[in-house]
């Protein structure tokens, strides 16, 4: 179900009640500076969590292709050597246009460390 | 890490000697090279890589890959503005994903600082795979230093 990127950066999923959970584990791969996340690495997962929201979304709305289209993302705190979790939340699914968030997380979920807004095109 | 506390950035910086130290990190492990640099500006190199692909169908990279190395060439096109490392983070990266990247070609990824103050510098950036006129991504966003630039 992922992308070989997904497996670079060593996700895995988890079920949860909304969209499908993504978990990222600290290791060389995905650090930056020394002891910290890489931004391109967090803004990454959060490009997947948005990708597996959207897709769960769509495939109850008859399927479809997606192309990105932008992705603005906010980093709130350094990325410590801990579990990442990652969820995205569509906020509107139209024709052809997807508004999707995601949030990137470590202790709790109301204390992100990264948060991301995007746009994706929708191929039907 | 070329890192100094010296206040002033005097100690030059220079962006080949910087990816010569081939880190054990995220940068290192996407394979992301040095390709040219000016007095505020830096050019890296993405080489095209399976195990980078987003949609198995196309072939094409994913959209991460790509803000990691337009993350990277824009902090290092700070460094470049400061003449000197100065340790700092992302505050916002926004891309727009012009196109999708070509299957096999490598991506360039040019980081520019157009502005600096003490505490937050601004870049922007494009991406290509050959031909700088026919961009795959533009890049905006905002680095800050914690213990300020100077």
């Amino acid at each position: 179900m992922l992308p070989p990127y997904a497996d670079f950066l060593g996700l895995s999923i988890e079920a949860s009640d909304g969209a499908p959970v993504l978990v990222m584990p600290f290791g060389p791969d995905v650090i930056g500076r020394p002891d910290f996340l890489h931004g391109g690495a967090i803004g990454g997962l959060l490009e997947m969590a948005a990708v597996v929201a959207l897709k769960h979304a769509l495939d109850a709305d008859g399927g479809g292709r997606i192309k990105p289209i932008n992705v603005t993302v906010d980093y709130m705190r350094g990325g410590r050597d801990k579990l990442t979790r990652a969820q995205g939340t569509v906020t509107r699914l139209g024709n052809r246009v997807a508004n999707v968030e995601a949030i990137a997380w470590q202790d709790e979920p109301d204390r992100p460390i990264a948060a991301a807004r995007m746009n994706y095109l929708i191929v039907r | 890490m070329p890192g100094d506390d010296n206040a002033a950035p005097s100690i030059g910086f220079d962006p080949r000697l910087f990816f010569k130290l081939r880190f054990v990190n995220h940068s290192g492990r996407l394979g992301i090279g040095y390709r040219d640099h000016g007095d505020d500006w830096v050019e890296l190199t993405l080489p095209y890589a399976e195990e980078l692909i987003g949609d198995p169908s196309m072939g094409v990279l994913a959209s991460g890959p790509i803000l990691a190395l337009m993350d990277m060439a824009t902090s290092v096109a700070v460094w470049r503005k400061l003449d000197a490392f100065k340790p700092h983070a992302t505050l916002d990266l926004r891309i727009d994903y012009l196109r999708p990247a070509r299957p096999g070609q490598t991506v360039i990824g040019r980081g520019e600082c157009y502005r600096i103050t003490r505490s937050i510098a601004f870049v922007r950036g494009q991406a290509h795979d050959g031909d700088p006129a026919d961009p795959l991504a533009h890049v905006a966003g905002t680095f800050m230093a914690a213990e300020g630039y100077w």
